[in-house]
């Protein structure tokens, strides 16, 4: 079997999957599950374009996926104008002096020798500069904070449509990349991926707690829909005639009287399932650009080089190919696709909820599909977060429904049948974690592993 | 005379809010990162399946003492964990052996790039985190019984008559001494043992120890087994110390990883160093030294701000700072250990 109908075979799964469950639970969910899936799919692909092609580890993909959060929030809101009023002179002036005291802590480090007294400079300069910095942007966060703090207390944004933000935040994510990258890429293997995880922390940290900027952890809800709302839709002439149509078999039988009250029934489910649609419609153009492009750029000199890299850095660099500059740029690349999907999620859940950002969903989840679906291979990645993501939301009625038709013979209100049911839905992690040991020990190049073509 | 009240105030002050409960962090962040370091310097891989190590081991210590209490036995004035703690270890130490047996082992023998190890150490922290939601559940337990101060503010302030209280609660001083008495236990065991010191030989040179005779799998087994002794320890003393949540022992990962690398990665007395380094810069950046100067300074000078570094918001975020500054300037550490 060549890989292009092995390929083909299991994507065909996946459908069939998704098929299955669209008639088992509904529609809705199924298409639910498979926005999450081209957005994880996107994810994956950032990750495979770092780990797949370069063999760069990033484990913070939480963080970039995050910035790209923030920043569907900060292209998309309406700015609050009396908090730029009250805090925007102290707030630049924090900047002027934070940006001053960087530059010279640079200069220091670059332009004198390592010395004690250059350590001790620098250390001085920065604490003066902190202590400077905070001067004036302690009254200035503490201004905007109070300007209406229930629904605001924040600068707001830009009060661009929202889907400015897809590309914005790949730009957000890929600059923060450039700042990370120019810093870590120095570092081994383990490191870096202790040093991203740590960089990934740090981000939401920072998200969590400067409310002036990201509301922290009062969220930013209510952010506008680049598609139609579904009440809206209920009321519109050409929706109701759209489903009449699309119903005209189920409908024709019936009496005036139970016409209305069905097509009221069929108008509600059918806006759900439509919004849904033009998610799925937006998401699936993003991700059939990237994938066509990283497989181009994968197929091109610059893929055959980037593999060079990984499989043999010294060979690679010996061969004139500057290793540091690549590296640096295919994790620029990849933390922007990341960033990418981080402001589609946004979009699509409507709020901005720093909490819910968590390691194991958002970075080590999406590792999990790069790796089993396929690493090095972009048709592999993007079927490993379809078959993931199905069997992560899946796993869950799945579990409880296997607890309970194992504890069956057991008393209603015998305690271990409830806390198995109870606590079904946490055996989900034991199932990625399982899956991903099997791939790794029986197929370590995934479902479908890279494809090496020989010339 | 009123000079030297005020210092002792402001020396207590800063004993009761800022060394006391870094010493105690730190001694936890130490046992946890000593379990790190070993586990790199022998089997040459970073575990990031550390901290559900942690938290299973104090599962099972959790379960036993409430098996415990359940039969009416207490320890007297300690907590009845203590009691329990043995199980939890032995528990562990199967676990650990377990996994190494069915995941590690096979990628230690074809010799594979310790980022391999590193991946499927991410498979099997997925695998516990689920066994531990799924057995205790995601929701925070307590189970520190038995007396829960040695020293109470309102009864130091009375002894003393100053204006600042000190309170130590059991489970502090209880960390300090049991992370004492474990620490010089496994220093004893690496420099005067026969299995102790085949380990440093293994830690120090592979192929070098291989030809004096020295078994790998021996060696890995025990180091599994010190691991597993330490996590369980660590994690039980830190839910004795706040409260267990397995979320919690998650996200002690990277404090214990930046600690081991902030001491140099490899290197035990690092690890140690650096669990209080760790412990001690996030609680003094983020601690207000107001009071402490209204004590020290005359009341003109008095100041008005909180004289807060970082918001304690922040806490965490400090040792990721620490970490990656470190690895960027300094990746062998503040002792020096391997380079990952």
């Amino acid at each position: 079997m060549s890989s292009n109908q092995k390929t083909t075979l299991w994507f065909l799964l996946v459908a069939l999957l998704l098929v299955t469950i669209g008639f088992a639970q509904s529609w809705s969910v199924s298409l639910g599950i498979m926005n999450l899936c081209l957005i994880s799919a996107i994810m994956a692909l950032g990750v495979n374009i770092q780990w797949g092609y370069a063999g760069l580890i990033n484990v913070g993909v939480m963080g970039f996926s995050a910035l790209g959060g923030i920043s569907a929030v900060l292209i998309s809101q309406k700015p609050v104008t009396a908090a730029w009023q009250a805090g925007w002179g102290n707030l630049l002036l924090a900047a002027v002096f934070s940006t001053i005291t960087i530059t010279i802590v640079v200069l220091c480090y670059r332009k004198l020798a390592a010395s004690r007294q250059r350590n001790i400079l620098m250390t001085v300069v920065t604490i003066a500069g902190l202590f400077l910095a905070r001067y004036f942007f302690d009254p200035a966060v503490v201004s905007i904070e109070s300007v209406d703090s229930a629904k605001t207390g924040y600068l707001g944004g830009a009060n661009l449509p929202i889907l400015v933000s897809w590309v914005i935040g790949g730009f957000v994510a890929g600059g923060i990349a450039w700042l990370v990258g120019k810093v870590a890429l120095g570092l081994r293997a383990d490191y870096l991926a202790i040093a991203t995880l740590g960089i990934s922390e740090i981000i939401l940290a920072v998200l969590k707690n400067e409310d002036w900027l990201t509301r922290g952890v009062k969220n930013v809800t209510g952010l506008p829909r680049p598609v139609p709302y579904e009440i809206n839709l209920q009321s519109s002439d050409w929706f109701i005639n759209l489903m009449q149509w699309w119903h005209s078999n189920n409908l024709i039988e019936l009496t005036v009287l139970e016409k209305q009250t069905a097509l009221k029934q069929f108008v509600i489910e059918g806006s759900s399932i439509f919004v849904k649609l033009c998610y799925t419609g937006l998401f699936a153009t993003v991700l059939i650009i990237i994938l066509f492009l990283s497989v181009k750029a994968l197929n091109s000199p610059w893929g055959r080089m980037m593999r060079a890299i990984r499989d043999n850095e010294v060979a690679a660099s010996a061969m004139g190919k500057d290793v540091t500059a690549r590296h640096l740029q295919v994790f620029i690349l990849g933390s922007a696709i990341i960033g990418v999907a981080g402001a589609m999620l946004i979009t699509l859940d409507g709020q901005f909820t720093p909490t819910s950002f968590r390691p194991i969903r958002y970075t080590f989840l999406i590792w999990v599909m790069v790796i089993v679906g396929g690493s090095g291979n972009n048709m592999g990645a993007v079927l490993g977060s379809f078959l993931i993501w199905i069997a992560w939301i899946e796993a869950e009625p799945l579990g409880v429904w296997l607890m309970e038709f194992g504890t069956s013979g057991m008393d209603q209100n015998n305690w271990l049948k409830l806390h198995l049911i109870e606590n079904a839905q946490h055996m989900r992690l034991f199932f990625m974690g399982f899956v991903l040991l099997l791939v790794m020990r029986f197929s370590p190049g995934g479902i479908l592993p890279e494809v090496i073509r020989k010339r | 005379m009123d000079a030297l009240v005020d210092l002792t105030n402001a020396v207590i002050l800063l004993l009761n809010f800022v060394i006391v409960p870094s010493l105690a962090y730190g001694s936890q962040l130490a046992l946890g990162a000593l379990g790190i370091t070993l586990i790199y310097g022998i089997l040459r891989f970073a575990n990031f399946a550390h901290g559900d190590t942690m938290a299973f081991g104090t599962m099972i210590t959790i379960l036993m003492t409430w098996w415990l209490q359940s039969k009416g036995i207490s320890f007297g004035f300690l907590p009845t964990a203590l009691l329990a703690l043995p199980v939890g270890i032995f528990a562990t130490i199967i676990m650990l052996i377990f996994t190494d047996k069915v995941v590690y082992k096979h990628y230690r023998r074809r010799k594979d790039p310790s980022v391999t190890l590193m991946i499927a150490s991410i498979g099997v922290m997925f695998m516990m985190n689920g066994i531990i939601r799924f057995v205790i559940g995601p929701n925070e337990q307590r189970f520190a019984d038995g007396e829960r101060f040695i020293l109470k503010a309102r009864a130091f302030k009375e002894w003393s008559g100053l204006n600042e209280g000190l309170t130590i609660k059991t489970s502090q001083a209880l960390t300090v001494v049991i992370a004492i008495m474990f620490v010089v236990g496994v220093f004893w065991f690496l420099q005067k043992t026969r299995s102790g010191k085949a380990m440093r030989a293994y830690s120090d040179n592979e192929d070098l120890a291989l030809l004096s005779g020295v078994n790998p799998e021996k060696v890995v087994l025990i180091t599994w087994i010190i691991v597993a002794t330490l996590a369980t320890v660590a994690g039980t003393l830190y839910g004795l110390d706040k409260s267990f949540k397995p979320f919690t022992y998650l996200s002690m990962l990277l404090p214990m990883f930046a600690a081991a690398i902030v001491g140099g990665v490899g290197n035990p007395i690092g690890a140690i160093v650096g669990g209080y380094v760790i412990a001690f810069s996030e609680v003094t950046l983020t601690y207000a030294y107001k009071k402490v100067f209204v004590y020290l300074l005359p009341s003109s000078l008095e100041p008005d701000g909180l004289l807060q570094l970082l918001s304690t918001d922040y806490k965490h975020a400090v040792s990721f700072i620490i970490l990656v500054l470190v690895l960027l300037f300094k990746p062998t550490g503040i002792l020096k250990g391997k380079i990952l």
